[in-house]
C-alpha cells in the first residue's frame, strides 16, 4: 500500500533539554485512519507539530507524498490539514469568513459552494454569520475542523478532536471521520479515549515519553495482546487446579475460593476455552456460584504497554 | 515563488479586521492631529513667524503626518502579527503553504494600506485648519508608502519579538514617540543652537520628517537624497531581519 507519510528517526529536544520525541519511526498508509494514543505529555502534539511545520525538529526526516518536507514543504502543506488541540482563531470574526480565509490561505480559489458544503456537514451553516466567540465550545471545535477541511486536504491531522465534547457531538465527529474515510482522506488522530481509537482507527500507535511503543493494526493488537478474563467463584475452596484443567491458563485466588482464567487471543479463543472449562468443571463435580467474564479493552493493553515501557 | 492567493487571503483578512474597528482606528488619530493643530497651529503658530517662507501651521503638516504614520504603521503591524500569536491562531499560518514573502506582503501590505487610508484622512483633516500645498505629490506618495512599509516591517518585528502587551507598546512609546517629537515635527532643526543641532542630526526621524517636508514645500533641513537613502536602507534592514526570523523560526516555531 502507498505510504503517504514517512517519518524516520524523528527527534525533538525542546530548549531546556526536554526530549519530547525520541527517534520516532512511523509510516502512514494512504487512506487509513491512524490513532495515536498516549498519556499527557507523551509527545503526540509535538509529533503532529513537526509534520505541520509548527515545531522545528532536532533530528530525523519527514517525507510526505514522497517528498522531503524540509525542501518541498510548500507543496506538501497545501495537501495537509490540521485541527489543533487548542482553540485558536480570531474570535471576533464570523464563522463563514474564517473558513473562507483558511481556504484562501492554503492557496485554493474561492469556492462558496464548497464552503457551504463543509459548513453544512458540520452543522455550522445556521451559525455562519455569527461571531465565533458567540459559539459554544463544541461548536468552536467544529469551526476548527471546518477550517482544516476547507482546502480539501488529503492528509488530515486531528489533535484530540473530541476533547471536551459531549457524547453526542463525539459520535457526530466519528461519523464525520467515517465520511472522510469514504472520501479517501488519510486521517491521523490523537486521543486519550481508547474507545475512540477502537471505534475509528484502522491502525493504532501507542506513544509514551516520545517513543512509539507499538504500531499495529487495531485487530492485530487485540489478537496479540487481547485477553479474556474469567473468574469462577467456587462453592467450596480448592487446594489445587484440577488435573483435568491443567491444559488451561488457570490459577487459584482468594484462598482457593476463586478459579481465575486469563488467556485467549482477542479473537474468540478465550471465550471458547472458558466454555470448555465450564463443562470440565461440571464433569469434575466442581460447583461454582458465580462467573465473571470480560474482554480486555484497548485501554488495558495501553495501560499495560505504558507500564512495560516505564519498566524497560 | 509567491502564492498570490495566500498573500491575498492574509491581506484581506487583515483589512477586514481593520474595517471591523475602522471607526476607532481613524477617530483617535484624527482627534489627536486636530488637537495638535489647535494647540500648535492656532495657539502657538499665531506668534511664530514663517519657517523658511512657509506659514507655521502649514509647516507642521508633514511632521504631524509623519508622527501619525510612524506610530500607526508600527502599532498596526505589530498587533497584526502579535494577536495570532497571543490567541493561538498562528498555528494556521505556520502550517499553511506560506513563506516569508506571502506573510510580509500580506501583513505589511495591509498595514501599509491602512496607513495610506489614515494619511489621506489626516491630510483632509489638516485642510480644516490650515492652507497647505504639496509641491511634489508623486514623491510625497512614494515617500509615504516607503515610510509606511518600513515602519510596518518594524512593527512586524516588534510583534514577533514581544512576549506581552507591555513590550508591544514599549518601543513605540519609549523610543519612537520621543524621537519623533525631537525629530523636527514642530520646528526646523536650524532653529536649534549648537550642539543640539548636531545631536539632532543623529536622530533618524529628522531625515524622515524632512524628507516628507521636502515633498510638500520643496525645501528641508537635509537633502531629499539622504532622506530617501536612509529610508530605503531602513526598509532593507527590516526585510533582512524578517527573512532571518523566518529562516530560523525564532519566536514563531517552538
Ligand atoms: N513549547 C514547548 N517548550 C517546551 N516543552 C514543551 C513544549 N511543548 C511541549 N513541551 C513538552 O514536550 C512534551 C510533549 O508534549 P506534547 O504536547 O507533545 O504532549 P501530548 O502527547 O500532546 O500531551 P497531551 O495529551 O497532554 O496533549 C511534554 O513534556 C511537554 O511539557
Ligand atoms: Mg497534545
Amino acid at each position: 500500500m502507498e505510504t503517504i507519510l514517512d517519518i524516520a528517526g524523528l527527534t525533538k529536544v525542546y530548549p531546556g533539554g526536554l526530549k519530547a520525541l525520541d527517534g520516532v519511526d512511523l509510516q502512514i498508509r494512504r487512506g487509513e485512519i491512524f490513532a495515536l494514543l498516549g498519556p499527557n505529555g507523551a509527545g503526540k502534539t509535538t509529533l503532529i507539530g513537526a509534520v505541520c511545520g509548527i515545531v522545528r525538529v532536532t533530528g530525523g526526516s519527514i517525507h510526505a507524498f514522497g517528498h522531503d518536507l524540509s525542501h518541498h514543504w510548500r507543496d506538501a502543506r497545501r495537501r495537509i490539514g490540521l485541527v489543533p488541540q487548542e482553540l485558536g482563531f480570531d474570535m471576533f470574526d464570523t464563522v463563514e469568513r474564517q473558513v473562507a480565509y483558511s481556504r484562501g490561505l492554503f492557496g485554493c480559489a474561492p469556492d462558496p459552494a464548497r464552503i457551504e458544503e463543509v459548513l453544512r456537514s458540520l452543522s455550522l451553516w445556521d451559525k455562519r454569520k455569527e461571531q465565533i466567540r458567540a459559539l459554544s465550545g463544541g461548536m468552536k471545535r467544529r469551526v476548527l475542523i471546518a477550517k482544516a477541511l476547507s482546502h480539501d486536504p488529503e492528509l488530515l491531522f486531528l489533535d484530540e478532536p473530541t476533547a471536551g465534547v459531549d457524547v453526542e457531538l463525539r459520535r457526530d465527529m466519528w461519523r464525520q471521520i467515517d465520511r472522510l474515510r469514504d472520501q479517501g482522506v488519510t486521517v491521523i488522530l490523537t486521543t486519550h479515549y481508547i474507545e475512540e481509537a477502537q471505534e475509528m482507527a484502522d491502525r493504532v500507535g501507542v506513544i509514551d515519553k516520545g517513543r512509539l511503543l507499538l504500531v499495529d493494526d487495531k485487530d492485530a493488537i487485540m489478537a496479540r495482546l487481547g485477553r479474556t478474563e474469567a473468574r469462577f467463584r467456587l462453592a467450596v475452596p480448592l487446594a489445587d487446579v484440577p488435573d483435568s484443567l491443567c491444559a488451561y491458563p488457570l490459577h487459584l485466588e482468594d484462598d482457593g475460593m476463586t478459579l481465575a482464567y486469563r488467556g485467549g487471543d482477542g479473537a474468540g479463543k478465550g471465550k471458547a476455552e472458558i466454555a470448555a472449562i465450564a463443562q470440565a468443571l461440571a464433569k469434575a463435580d466442581v460447583a461454582y456460584v458465580a462467573l465473571d467474564q470480560k474482554e480486555s479493552s484497548l485501554e488495558d493493553i495501553f495501560v499495560g504497554l505504558v507500564e512495560e515501557g516505564a519498566a524497560a | 515563488m509567491i502564492g498570490w492567493r495566500s498573500t491575498y487571503a492574509i491581506y484581506r483578512n487583515e483589512l477586514s479586521r481593520f474595517m471591523r474597528t475602522v471607526f476607532g482606528s481613524l477617530v483617535s488619530p484624527v482627534l489627536t492631529t486636530s488637537l495638535y493643530f489647535i494647540v500648535f497651529g492656532a495657539a502657538i503658530g499665531g506668534r511664530m513667524s514663517d519657517v523658511g517662507g512657509v506659514d507655521y501651521g502649514a509647516f507642521i503638516v508633514p511632521g504631524l503626518l509623519m508622527l501619525t504614520l510612524l506610530s500607526e504603521s508600527t502599532s498596526n503591524a505589530s498587533f497584526g502579527i502579535y494577536m495570532p500569536r497571543f490567541t493561538g491562531a498562528i498555528y494556521e499560518l505556520l502550517s499553511a503553504p506560506v513563506g516569508v514573502g506571502e506573510t510580509l506582503l500580506g501583513f505589511v501590505g495591509a498595514a501599509a494600506t491602512k496607513s495610506l487610508i489614515l494619511a489621506s484622512v489626516i491630510l483632509l483633516t489638516a485642510t480644516l485648519f490650515v492652507d497647505y500645498s504639496i509641491a511634489h505629490p508623486f514623491y510625497a506618495l512614494v515617500f509615504i508608502v516607503l515610510v509606511s512599509a518600513s515602519f510596518s516591517l518594524l512593527g512586524f518585528i516588534l510583534g514577533i519579538w514581544a512576549e506581552g502587551f507591555e513590550k508591544l507598546q514599549m518601543v513605540p512609546m519609549l523610543i519612537l514617540t520621543p524621537l519623533t517629537f525631537l525629530g523636527g515635527t514642530f520646528y526646523s532643526i536650524d532653529m536649534l543652537s549648537e550642539p543640539w543641532r548636531t545631536i539632532a542630526l543623529f536622530n533618524p526621524i529628522v531625515y524622515l520628517v524632512n524628507g516628507l517636508r521636502w515633498t510638500f514645500y520643496g525645501q528641508a533641513d537635509v537633502s531629499i537624497g539622504v532622506s530617501l537613502g536612509l529610508t530605503l536602507a531602513f526598509l532593507a534592514t527590516c526585510i533582512a531581519i524578517i527573512a532571518w526570523i523566518f529562516r530560523s523560526g525564532w519566536r514563531l516555531r517552538s
